[in-house]
């Protein structure tokens, strides 16, 4: 399946969220957004991806 | 006297960015050195596995300070939101400093999206501190959004101006008396800080202004003592300027030569 994670064009097996992110190797703290709407962390392991869709994956930054 | 934050009261009124240190470690001593109480962070893209966003996480934790989440660069009331829900998760915090920015140039917050947003981030449970103008109009609306606490701006963000509206910051203080208001951007040198404090201010938010100092420890540092400086004067209450001299040592007993 073809999605966009952070802006970046990537296939993954899928569908869910919580699948992709482990094969994307994600396993720290991170918050995800699908088609700029937020998805809690307890929603990924049902979510269901679609070809096309964007993925946001965001983790602590520096900031002011 | 310690002001309370939703809830919250703080050791003491620093409030600092994790933004632009030339390196973990020399953030880390600041925020010692310092003592700020609370830490400013932000999310960002993640690029997979061992990002850089999990080690930054450990150090914030390390820092045992109250985190504050930012929504920086967000420009719509959708994204601010977004971004303030995936914050919620990460930082395990309903505070939420909120900026909905209208102006590249001058990162003035778009006052109306801002009032938007906070109406919806306090009906999902956040406790919103808005980056705001001293606009009172403005302070109004984000009060009855349901906002406890306003972080109106001293000058633009990273700018060093200080408190470029003296004036329409006293007004929103005398307007204000028991709403907790931080300045929030524009401070340049502790005595920025300082007078922020002696204006009755809560406290200060800042960041540029210690991270690109040539030394960052130090003047976290600098801007401690101003701080606890301003904040004893507005408590010792301060005397009332005027035009004309008075002396201060009495005439009365002045032997006539």
């Amino acid at each position: 399946m073809k999605i966009q994670i952070n802006g970046e064009a990537r296939d993954v097996r899928g569908p869910m969220l919580a699948d992709a992110l482990e094969e994307l190797g994600y396993d720290g703290k991170v918050a995800t957004a699908v088609n700029e709407a937020f998805v809690a962390k307890t929603q990924r392991a049902a979510f269901v991806l679609n070809d096309g869709d964007r993925v946001e994956v965001v983790a602590p930054k520096q900031g002011g | 006297m310690a002001r309370s934050f939703y809830g919250v009261e703080l050791e003491n009124s620093l409030m600092l960015g994790t933004a632009q240190y030339p390196s973990p470690a020399i953030l880390a001593e600041a925020f010692e050195t310092s003592g700020a109480a609370v830490a400013t962070v932000s999310l960002r893209r993640e690029g997979g596995a061992d990002g850089s966003g999990q080690d930054f996480w450990r150090l914030i934790q390390n820092l045992n300070v109250r985190v504050l989440p930012n929504t920086a660069g967000c420009h719509s009331v959708k994204e601010a939101v977004t971004t303030a829900q995936m914050a919620r998760e990460v930082f395990e915090t309903n505070w939420i400093k909120l900026e909905v920015i209208g102006h590249d140039d001058t990162l003035q917050p778009d006052v109306f999206a801002l009032v938007v947003a906070a109406e919806e981030l306090t009906k999902l449970g956040f406790n919103v501190f808005p980056y705001c103008t001293e606009d009172l109009t403005v302070a109004e609306r984000l009060v009855n959004a349901g906002c406890e606490v306003l972080m109106p701006w001293g000058s633009p963000i990273g700018s060093g101006l200080g408190l470029n509206n003296e004036y329409g910051l006293r007004t929103l203080r005398a307007h204000f008396p028991d709403i907790p208001l931080v300045i929030d951007a524009g401070l340049g040198v502790p005595s920025h800080a300082g007078k922020a404090m002696e204006m009755g201010f809560d406290a200060v938010l800042l960041n540029t202004a210690v991270a690109k100092a040539g030394d960052p420890v130090a003047m976290a540092a600098a801007f401690a003592l101003a701080i606890e400086a301003g904040r004893l004067a507005k408590e010792a209450d301060p005397m009332e300027p005027r035009d004309m001299a008075s002396p201060s040592t009495p005439v009365i007993g002045k032997a006539f030569l």
